[in-house]
């Protein structure tokens, strides 16, 4: 039995009279990689930011470490998130910033670290990502989609955390920046030894940094297990989702013409 | 039936967005107090919302004071006018029109800005990145934002004053052929230190409406570029409304004894 390192339980979330997440359960084993496969709405999003504390989930329980996250006090939970680190769809970087200082924020703001000091961290952090030290100097705005993605990993792993999530790490990049992403997270993931969680539609990069796969289906874990056993789940809406087949029993809500 | 449906709705929405109002600006103050201060965002807030609405603000304040005194002039009694213009300009700039057109100036220059900035900091998820690199969102953009606005008001309306009343004397020599000295003297005479004072302590309350509104807007916009739009616009409505009735309510406690 592996040691869960993040833990969701019966976790319920609606907005209004939408149900989002319904009785999710779902365990991250510790410095395993978890993907979370399902279709847009599914509610993965609202998922990582349940844990997080971005959003707050209405019941269940979200255990990190064994600690019931969502029943800790504020100061404790402030150290508990500490151990996070996040790659967000859009990459989310600050745009009034320049790049070194995008990816040494966590050093500066989060642990007090002196700006030359963190500026020499980031520098390092994006050449692990295969940038270099000019990009530094550039704002976001100045960088293409990958590099965005790149540097909002970088970013995601400066503080060195025990938990990284990737919100669709490869969405929107063209089908080789995809792969250097893929290659990035799991060398970067490996250096670090960290745990993982990520939320994708893309079955390529869930087939190569997944060790395990979770599916998502109207707020709740419908199928979970390794990753060799995705191809003969026997669950029709997993074999549907990663086929991509419009008919099955997953239907999308549009008009018909 | 759908009448009475129809106003509750809009009555129950008013009464959820006043709490939700109550309880930011309640976060707000409460963070004002407490360390860690981001003393550099509290420098670009004070640049930006103060020094670079300077223009505006002593344009507004030079033109109030000339045509405030052309006003007296020609619709007063022009017997006794050298000192009935000078003594009115001074009290009607320090009191009332320099903290209230001043603010209203601010207001449509900097809340707009601010909502605009954090409204897409909120779309693009920057705002939800703040948690996830162990910074409290609202310690790192309402705090430098309300303590920069609070601190920079006064100061604004401090010059736009001197402005305002040096507009007065402009029009009041040059186009008036009132005598210089005397118009002076007579600002001087009549000039005491409460109504400085009273518009001082207007122009930091405006100060902390502006920011707020700006803030509040910005953080709770969604739905894209059009959700933005209609942060920057109730930012702008909501500050100008607030800073009017504020004012009321400010002059009827400073002025009533």
């Amino acid at each position: 039995m592996e040691e869960a390192k993040l833990k969701l339980t019966d976790v319920h979330k609606r907005f209004g009279s939408k149900v989002v997440l319904n009785g999710i359960n779902l365990t991250v084993p510790k410095g395993k990689s978890v993907v979370v496969i399902g279709g847009s709405g599914t509610g993965k999003s609202v998922m990582l930011k349940s844990v997080l504390g971005i959003v707050k989930p209405d019941s269940g329980s979200i255990e990190v470490d064994g600690e019931d996250v969502m029943r800790l006090p504020a100061n404790r939970k402030e150290e508990v998130l500490k151990k996070f680190g996040m790659l967000f769809q859009g990459g989310a970087l600050f745009d009034s910033l320049p790049v070194w200082e995008n990816v040494g924020f966590g050093l500066i703001q989060g642990q007090n670290m002196r700006r030359k000091e963190a500026k020499e961290i980031a520098i390092d952090t994006l050449a692990k990502v295969g940038m270099g030290a000019e990009v530094g100097e550039l704002y976001p705005a100045e960088l293409s989609g990958g590099m965005q993605k790149r540097v909002g990993l970088a970013r995601a792993i400066a503080t060195a955390p025990e938990i990284i999530f990737f919100d669709e790490p490869t969405t929107g990049l063209d089908p080789i920046m995809a792969d250097v992403i893929n290659d990035l997270i799991i060398e970067r993931v490996q250096d670090l030894g960290a745990t993982t969680l990520s939320i994708t539609h893309d079955m390529a990069s869930a087939r190569k940094i997944a060790d395990y796969i979770a599916m998502i289906y109207k707020g709740e874990i419908i199928w979970y297990g390794k990753k060799e056993d995705v191809d003969h789940s026997g669950n029709e809406y997993v074999d549907q989702f990663i086929h991509g087949r419009a008919e099955g029993p997953i239907q999308m809500e549009i008009l018909k013409p | 039936m759908n009448i009475f449906a129809a106003v509750g709705r809009v009555v129950l929405a008013l009464l959820a967005e006043t709490g939700r109002l109550a309880v930011f600006a309640w976060v707000g103050v409460s963070h004002l107090l407490r360390p860690p201060f981001y003393w550099r965002q509290i420098g670009q807030q004070m640049l930006r919302i103060g020094y670079f609405s300077l223009p505006v603000v002593a344009l507004t304040a030079f033109f109030t004071g000339g045509v405030l005194a052309l006003q007296i002039y020609y619709g007063g009694d022009q017997f006794n006018s050298e000192t009935i213009v000078a003594t009115i300009v001074a009290l009607g700039i320090t009191r009332e029109l320099g903290p209230v057109l001043g603010g209203l100036m601010v207001a449509g220059r900097a809340s707009a800005a601010i909502a605009a900035e954090l409204g897409t900091m909120r779309v693009t998820e920057q705002i939800d990145a703040l948690s996830t690199l162990s910074t409290n969102p609202h310690k790192y953009l309402v705090v430098p934002r309300l303590m920069a606005a609070i601190l920079t008001l006064p100061l604004l309306v401090f010059i736009g004053d001197v402005i305002g009343i040096f507009g007065g004397f402009i029009v009041g020599t040059q186009t008036l052929d009132f005598n210089a000295g005397v118009y002076v003297k007579n600002t001087y005479d009549f000039l005491e230190y409460d109504d400085i004072t009273s518009g001082l302590i207007k122009a930091a309350v405006f100060g902390f409406i502006i920011a707020l509104m700006g803030c509040f807007h910005g953080f709770n916009s969604k739905g894209g570029a059009q959700g933005v739009g209609r942060a920057t616009t109730n930012a702008v409505v909501t500050a100008s409304i607030f800073i009017l009735a504020a004012n009321y309510v400010m002059t009827s406690l400073l002025f009533s004894s």
